[in-house]
């Protein structure tokens, strides 16, 4: 008979880790629970048994079926005692176990009883338990009461009644819907929390019709509504009407707009809340209309609360990214809150500031925050890291003191993660600001000098074999890469051989002391190490004479593994050994081309150290590697770009077929990238037939056809033109498709010998001015613009005419031109009504073009654009003018 | 965020992270492991924090926690990234303020689980399924506390069970001793 429950008067001073579930097991509770069957029940030792029930399941006990059946039918023996706690114990017990169907009818009666009892607490509690185990059928039932008790005077009962309301309308929404009368009664209700719920639930059984939403909020935000959660749930509704209507309504004041400024002075502070944060997320909102927000939330900053300085600075953050123009009011206050307790108050903070600060202010901010970081934990560093790698892509000329604070922090304490983050942001730095590049890559060599991660260690060091051979003195980062060998693991040995191996083939004046280097690796204790030493060696000619290291030994050097790794991995592992050696030709090249990397954008994350090097991407490579091998086209000379690829065919037609546009200085070069989708035919000799008499320029020199395109497997066909050399040559070719159809038998996949010849029309191609231009992007466009002078400066203005929005007038010129955005300066922010976007980008015959646009809404919708255009020829500088002009 | 305010957990922890009385609301931590991996860290995340005076906030793995501390007792309330902070730190005083009645003032760990049933009772009263029920403290003290004998019982039934069980909580009592 000893139960812990009763005992715990009588030692409660004895033990001082005392729990009344001390000892306590399942099996003994649950022949406990036999009590329930006593004919004389003692309600007070059957609410103790259920609370021990009740903790094991709270305490993540589960029970068998059988246990829990036994349970519950236990359980509901107590419906018999009329003891109003223990009876409570029992409905939590129920919602608890969760019956299946067929047990909950067993219950149905007794729930039902007490549905349409006298006492309120009966009535309240056997709604949320019947609502919460019932299947429709017996919702039918009791629907009638249910009804009735969404408009009971106790506001207990109604709001049992909506809340399970709310639940039920996720499974049986045709029932729930058809209360709508009562619940639009209890809207009006005088009891707070009855309003609240009546309201949620009255906008979920409307919520897909526009229209009742709508007159549900114009009516409520006339009227008085008690509560403050109904209040915020109202301010919800409202932003949601305002962003759907928001397309209706041309200039002129927001709808319920006023509403929401008033509830910035409601007395719930949840209210004021939710209202800013509404103001502050509406679509293109206006620094007007951001103000009164902005002034409560600043007010919220110097709460005492943590809660509410937390959620007002969480707030004006995410503001600070679209407006940080509005938020540089709170500067002060946010300061301030840099030495918060709460450290994510504090990071919050810093971040702000750190996106609404101005060049000036970084020295200032940057002392701050040294002292900060010393104590807060590595998430929050890392947040803080990438906040100062932004605002340091965005004053370039204050590289010098936030690259001195990186190099800081990266020789403090910290994780893996966190390191990795400031060795990332100096990698991207080094990449983005040219002045930077010295004293970042003296930065990193320094750190490898006591760096316990090994995978930091190698990549720093094929970075610094990268970008280390270029600088000006490349002799000074030898010492710090020998050391490694002496001191390091033998992943980095082999790394920093490889890297020294680099400096050999880059820098000839260092070749011999390097070779004397790579000598010594020749008699490391491991065997990766030592053979890297011997190949590069041998490659570099160290055991002969010094000599000129050739195209070939850098190429082997630098060049990336061409072939995807996926594919080599999978030769591997069908590699079998024999007498044959392994052979990397026969490696598949084809590799699906991935979207074009990051760019610098804000909010983009940029991969730091894992992405390859800036400059063209792979795919070029591919495709000229490709050209070159074709004998036709080999003396093209060198390719200057390649388009993306236009499809020529709808989607889903018998024939996919898209093209990539082959600049050269003299040619241009179509390639057909063609796909046969129907599994009954075969196509041979597939060639492209290409008019070009809407291209006077062009004249058509070589043709390579398919020799056959079998089902579902994709193959190319070529079609060469000549060009007047150097020229930005425009035309229209229309496509015909010509081929040879062969009918297959799908069973044997065996074609058949006779075929049928055929044509099948693509759509037209066009070659345009942004095909000759490269996108080329400089990290400091100022610098560039300066330095280019205005020589061959070409100003105008054009009007484009109405447009949907300035964005989109950005982007129909930045396409047009086809070069790259500079500075992030694509990005629109909404309802501005001018826009600077600066470009940058190559032009045939590698004249470097920088291009500055300013637009401007003329009127409500026409939009204005000033184009000037800086580049290395005057011919140039016009020949971008005529682009927009004839675009 | 059109949706009605909601709580994904409600969570009471002892001075060492470990369970008084937990109710969870949403689907975001399926099983007790994830449960309990989700305690784990959140009461490590927060127990250097001073959260006695005012309820101390956070972000944690795309939730808003808010909690309070008293004696050797952890009161946390977690919701949704998006969800409005102070009707979260609403309910968190609810909840405290409301066993603080209970317990009468003596909020600890002991008294808390020597009083489970009126714990958890208190839960079902502020939050069902996530929607938030009742946030005055008052109001679900005297909803929990109602623990009068049902109005509708015959008064001689009534006594006879009371006398019974007295009787029986006494005979219980001297056998142990």
């Amino acid at each position: 008979m000893a139960q812990p429950l009763v005992k715990k008067d009588d030692d409660r001073d004895d033990e001082a880790d005392y729990s009344p579930f001390l000892g306590i097991e399942k099996g003994a509770v649950l022949q406990e629970a036999r009590v329930f069957n006593d004919p004389q029940l003692d309600p007070r030792r059957c609410s103790q048994v259920i609370t021990k029930l009740l903790y094991l399941l709270n305490q993540g006990e589960s029970f068998t079926k059988v246990e829990a059946t036994e349970v519950f039918f236990a359980v509901t023996k107590l419906f018999q005692s009329r003891d109003i706690g223990l009876r409570r114990m029992v409905y939590m017990m129920i919602k608890e176990l969760s019956p299946s169907a067929d047990e909950v009818i067993i219950v149905t009666s007794s729930l039902m009883k007490d549905m349409t009892s006298k006492t309120d607490m009966y009535r309240a509690n056997a709604i949320r338990v019947l609502c919460r185990i019932t299947d429709g059928t017996l919702l039918t039932q009791i629907e009638r009461y249910l009804k009735q008790a969404i408009v009971d005077k106790n506001p207990v009962v109604a709001s049992a009644a909506l809340v399970s309301g709310i639940h039920l309308l996720q499974t049986n929404p045709e029932i729930v819907k058809r209360w709508s009368n009562e619940v639009q009664e209890a809207v009006q209700s005088r009891a707070a929390l009855v309003q609240f719920h009546a309201l949620a639930l009255l906008h979920q059984i409307r919520q897909n019709d526009r229209l009742a939403v709508n007159k549900l909020v114009t009516s409520l935000t006339r009227g008085s509504v008690r509560s403050p959660l109904a209040q915020c749930l109202l301010i919800r509704y409202t932003s949601q009407v305002i962003r759907e209507s928001a397309n209706n309504t041309q200039t002129g004041d927001r709808p319920f707009y006023d509403f929401l400024e008033g509830c910035l002075r409601h007395k719930a502070e949840m209210v004021i809340f939710e209202a800013a944060r509404a103001i502050t997320e509406l679509n293109g909102v206006t620094s007007r209309e951001l103000t009164p927000a902005i002034t409560v939330l600043q007010l919220f900053l110097s709460s005492s609360k943590p809660v509410l300085r937390f959620a007002a600075v969480r707030t004006l953050n995410k503001v600070a990214m679209t407006h940080p123009m509005a938020v540089t009011n709170c500067n002060i206050d946010m300061e301030s809150l840099i030495s918060d307790q709460n450290r994510s108050i504090a990071t919050l903070a810093i971040t702000t500031l750190l996106k609404t600060g101005n060049e000036s202010s970084v020295d200032r901010l940057m002392k701050q925050i040294t002292n900060f970081m010393s104590d807060i934990a590595d998430e929050f560093k890392i947040v803080v890291v990438e906040a100062i790698r932004s605002l340091c892509l965005k004053f370039p000329l204050k590289h010098r003191s936030l690259m001195n604070f990186l190099s800081n922090i990266l020789r403090e304490e910290g994780g893996f993660e966190y390191k990795k983050a400031i060795v990332d942001s100096i990698v991207i730095l080094i990449r983005d600001i040219p002045e930077a590049k010295e004293s970042g890559l003296l930065h990193l060599c320094e750190f490898i000098e006591d760096c316990e991660f090994t995978y930091l260690s190698t990549q720093i060091l094929h970075f610094l074999g990268i970008e280390g051979p270029k600088t000006s003195d490349p002799s000074k980062y030898i010492r710090y890469i020998y050391n490694r060998v002496h001191l390091e693991n033998a992943t980095v040995r082999a790394g920093a051989v490889s890297t020294l191996a680099k400096f050999g083939a880059m820098v000839d004046s260092l070749k011999p002391r390097i070779f004397v280097l790579l000598r010594r690796c020749v008699f490391d204790n491991d065997d990766e190490v030592r053979d890297r030493a011997t190949l590069y060696l041998n490659t570099l000619g160290g055991d002969g004479a010094v000599v000129e290291t050739g195209e070939d030994v850098k190429d082997f050097l630098f060049g990336s593994l061409d072939i995807p790794l996926v594919n080599l991995e999978n030769s591997l592992k069908n590699y079998e050994a024999s007498e044959e050696p392994f052979d990397i030709n026969s490696v598949p090249r084809e590799v699906k081309t991935q979207p074009l990397a990051e760019k610098k954008a804000p909010g983009k994350k940029p991969t730091g150290l894992g992405a390859p090097p800036p400059g063209p991407p792979s795919t070029v490579d591919a495709y000229e590697k490709l050209l070159s091998s074709i004998p036709e086209f080999a003396n093209f000379g060198k390719l200057f770009k390649s388009s993306a690829p236009v499809e020529l065919t709808e989607a889903e037609t018998e024939y996919a077929v898209n093209v990539v546009k082959h600049i050269f200085d003299g040619h241009v070069v179509f390639q057909y990238n063609c796909t046969n989708t129907i599994p009954e035919q075969l196509l041979e000799n597939v060639i492209v037939v290409v008019d070009a008499s809407e291209a006077e320029e062009f004249a058509e020199v070589a043709s390579k056809p398919l020799r056959s395109l079998p089902y579902d497997s994709p193959g190319q066909t070529f079609v060469a033109f000549e060009k007047p050399e150097g020229v930005p040559a425009v035309g229209k070719f229309s496509n015909m498709l010509r081929f040879i159809v062969k009918e297959v038998d799908p069973s044997t996949g065996e074609a058949e010998d006779d075929g049928v010849e055929d044509e099948y029309q693509l759509e037209d191609l066009e070659v345009v001015a942004a095909d000759y231009m490269l996108k080329v992007g400089v990290s400091n466009f100022r610098n560039a613009w300066e330095s280019m002078g205005a020589d061959f400066e070409r100003v105008d203005e054009y009007g484009l005419g109405p447009r949907d929005s300035l964005a989109e007038a950005v982007n129909a010129v930045i396409n047009l031109l086809g070069m790259q955005p500079c500075e992030g300066t694509e990005v629109v922010p909404n309802n501005s009504r001018s826009h600077t976007c600066l470009l940058s980008g190559v032009y045939i015959g590698n004249v470097k073009v920088l291009v500055r646009l300013q637009f401007g809404l003329d009127g409500p919708k026409d939009v204005a654009m000033k184009l000037a255009v800086r580049s290395e020829d005057e011919v140039v500088s016009d020949a971008i003018h005529e682009i927009v002009a004839s675009g | 965020m059109e949706s009605c305010p909601s709580v994904k957990n409600v969570l009471l922890l002892d001075s060492e992270g470990n369970r008084v009385a937990v109710k969870y609301y949403s689907d975001d931590w399926p099983t007790n492991s994830a449960k309990e991996a989700f305690e784990k860290s959140v009461f490590t995340k927060t127990q250097k924090t001073n959260a006695r005076n005012e309820a101390e906030i956070t972000l944690f793995e795309n939730h808003v926690v808010v909690y309070k501390f008293v004696q050797d007792l952890h009161f946390f309330v977690t919701g949704s990234e998006d969800e409005n902070e102070l009707i979260l730190a609403t309910v968190l005083q609810g909840f405290f303020d409301a066993v603080g009645l209970i317990l009468r003032g003596t909020v600890d760990k002991k008294e808390a689980l020597e009083n489970l049933d009126l714990i958890l009772l208190c839960l079902d009263e502020i939050v069902d399924g996530g929607i938030i029920l009742e946030t005055d403290a008052n109001v679900i003290a005297e909803k929990v506390a109602s623990h009068s004998i049902d109005a509708g019982a015959p008064l001689s039934e009534q006594t006879i069970s009371q006398a019974l069980a007295t009787a029986r909580e006494h005979l219980a009592r001297s056998l142990l001793k």
